[in-house]
């Protein structure tokens, strides 16, 4: 363990919350809402490592690039809510069981 | 190990464990919750890494509106908790083993493959002198000048999921009384008013006969 906080201190970090939230996606399959979490914890990792890029190269158009990943998951996030919202109201449930009726 | 480090470990180990009570919750509004801690966590974080503007959006922009919008959506819907967790311990063993995979593998070429030492030079490249840096100033910058076109792609983004959430779940009651306002404004007056042409006099009409009472009498 290093006593200096370098770049890779942040990307393994950003690497181990990225690996969450793959476990996360594993585990909670039949729970929409969860699965949403999950994808937003998975951003967090991304913009966590355009961050410490940012910092650490001096350059800041990674966090130019962070700004506009937040806005693209606002409304990724929103517009996810809003499809779940009309899943609930015509399905009573968010089993992902139940969503089949594409299915030939 | 000087005081920065201490913060990065203390909020990495909140962190992770709050994206770990995240996934395993049991009830989803517990899951929003701790994911709120954790946009919190790596807001600290980001703050570290002298990132001020963003951190700050982070905490305004994902704990005080998106999270908002989880946890009213999550207690908008009775979700039955049992049913959505079934075989989730199935698969734990295979997720673990493989998201230990990644990240350890990622971590060694990471913690190995960048040798950027610590406290770069980001105040000396970023231009502007120790003392008056500003990380909002700098941003600004760049997003009004070499950015201004993706920005306003970002607002027309905005706008779409906006309208695309309203119009996704806008209901219309089956119950109300409305009148339609473009039937209103092209109505024509031979729909509304009827003139009947009709003589200003007339003669009185002429008394019926009445039964006489005698006969209906049995």
């Amino acid at each position: 363990m290093s006593l200096t906080l370098t770049l890779g201190h942040f990307l393994s970090l950003g690497a181990m919350l990225f690996a969450m939230s793959v476990i996360g996606i594993f585990l909670n399959r039949k729970n929409l809402i969860v699965l949403l979490m999950a994808i937003e914890l998975m951003l967090l990792a991304v913009n966590t490592n355009f961050v410490a890029f940012s910092h650490y190269m001096g350059d800041m158009h990674g966090q130019i690039f962070v700004f506009f990943i937040l806005t693209v998951a606002a409304a990724e996030s929103a517009i996810g809510l809003a499809i779940l919202v009309l899943l609930f109201r015509n399905k009573s449930s968010i089993h992902i069981d139940e969503l089949n009726t594409l299915k030939g | 190990m000087d005081l920065k480090t201490a913060f990065f470990y203390a909020f990495s180990a909140i962190l992770l464990f709050a994206a770990f009570r995240v996934i395993t919750a049991r009830n989803p509004v517990h899951a929003a919750l701790f994911l709120v801690l954790s946009f919190f966590q790596a807001a600290m974080l980001w703050m570290l890494l002298k990132a001020e503007f963003l951190a700050i959006t982070l905490v305004l922009v994902y704990v005080g509106a998106v999270m908002v919008l989880f946890l009213f959506v999550v207690m908008m819907m009775d979700i039955g908790a049992e049913g959505l967790r079934q075989g989730f311990w199935k698969h734990f063993p295979l997720a673990v083993v493989l998201g230990v995979l990644i990240a350890l593998e990622m971590s060694a070429v990471l913690m190995g493959g960048f040798r950027i030492s610590e406290e770069p030079k980001t105040v000396s490249a970023l231009g502007s002198g120790a003392g008056e840096y500003s990380n909002t100033r700098e941003l600004g910058k760049l997003l009004y000048t070499e950015y201004v076109y993706p920005l306003e792609i970002a607002a027309a983004i905005l706008l779409v999921a906006m309208i695309a959430a309203i119009a996704l779940t806008l209901r219309r009651r089956k119950d109300s009384k409305f009148v339609s306002p473009s039937d209103q404004v092209r109505v024509r007056p031979d729909q509304r008013l009827t003139v009947l042409s009709m003589k200003a006099t007339q003669p009185a009409p002429a008394p019926e006969a009445v039964p006489t009472s005698a006969e209906t009498k049995p």
